[in-house]
């Protein structure tokens, strides 16, 4: 069971009060962009053994959308973090170097 | 005017908790910036209250009360028969500032749990932690009850007041009935 903390309300929230939102820090191409950087943007997708940052939903609660970085594998939770930001928080990046030396992911590592 | 009712006309169930539906009262849901004095103002002035609640609280009651719902959400309670002159005030006391407020009395059901073990009737259907030392008179969670979204709070010993949508009213009634079933105590808190 995946528990993540809401950073909005505070809640210690379990999986079945969230929903997944798919991968985060995506940035959309959208009309007048270019084929390839629209495909890219629709479907190229991070599959990573490891560290992974996503969005996810408070939906059974305040409803809010945030950011959690968590291990695919070992479904370690390294943080959660507001989601008006389109870039990780440095401590939580210093939190995943210290857990995962040598992690990389899109252009954060 | 065709007459009002509550979802389900009050009915009501004896367990080793009673679970009543409490029929109808005023909901307003406000929407805005919760930091703003003028807007705070307002609200605890409709309500009744001293202070608008903090994260995950309740302030006051079903008869005039503010519940938490979100960084920028709230439940106003008034009585049902003074909804509309309550959202008519908010509105004219907050005019041209940004904030929306909205009667959804009718759009709602609300239940009461009352009784020995009323925590655990929750406990069974809601993943929330309602130990005693977790969840205290006027601590507020909006969550989900089995299969449904619903927000309750704890009134005092014993007590909880639960919130859901109307249309999902027959299927909270019946949840919480089950989970209050005479033979269904669990005895863990
Ligand atoms: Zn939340």
């Amino acid at each position: 069971m995946l528990t993540l903390q809401c950073p909005y309300c505070g809640v210690m929230a379990e999986e079945t009060e969230l929903s997944a939102g798919g991968e985060a820090h995506l940035k959309r191409f959208g009309p007048g962009s270019s084929d390839a950087d629209f495909e890219t943007y629709m479907f190229m997708r991070e599959n990573p053994k490891g560290v992974h940052f996503e969005r996810w939903r408070h939906a059974n609660g305040c409803g809010k959308w945030f950011h959690a970085a968590r291990c695919t594998v070992t479904l370690e939770v390294f943080g959660t973090y507001t989601a008006q930001t389109s870039v990780p928080p440095a401590e939580l990046l210093e939190t995943i170097r210290a857990a995962r030396p040598g992690f990389k992911w899109r252009e954060f590592e | 005017m065709s007459e009002a009712i509550s979802v389900l006309a009050g009915a009501n169930t004896e367990g080793f908790c009673r679970v009543s539906e409490l029929g109808l009262h005023g909901m307003i849901t406000v929407r805005g910036d919760l930091s703003n004095a003028d807007l705070a103002k307002a609200l605890c002035a409709v309500a009744g209250v001293d202070a608008l609640p903090e994260v995950r609280k309740m302030v006051g009651g079903l008869e005039g009360g503010i519940a938490w719902m979100s960084p920028d959400e709230l439940m106003v309670f008034v009585p049902y028969a003074q909804v509309v002159d309550k959202v008519d005030e908010l509105n004219s006391t907050l005019a041209g500032s940004h904030f929306l407020a909205v009667n959804v009395s009718d759009a709602r059901a609300v239940f009461g749990i009352d009784g020995a073990g009323a925590r655990e009737v929750i406990a069974k259907v809601a993943p929330v932690d309602m130990s005693p030392e977790a969840f205290t008179t006027g601590d507020l969670r909006r969550t989900r009850i089995a299969q449904v979204a619903a927000a309750f709070w704890m009134a005092g010993d014993d007590s909880f007041r639960l919130i859901c949508f109307r249309s999902v009213g027959d299927y909270a009634f019946k949840l919480l009935s089950v989970s209050a079933a005479k033979g269904g105590e669990v005895g863990y808190f």
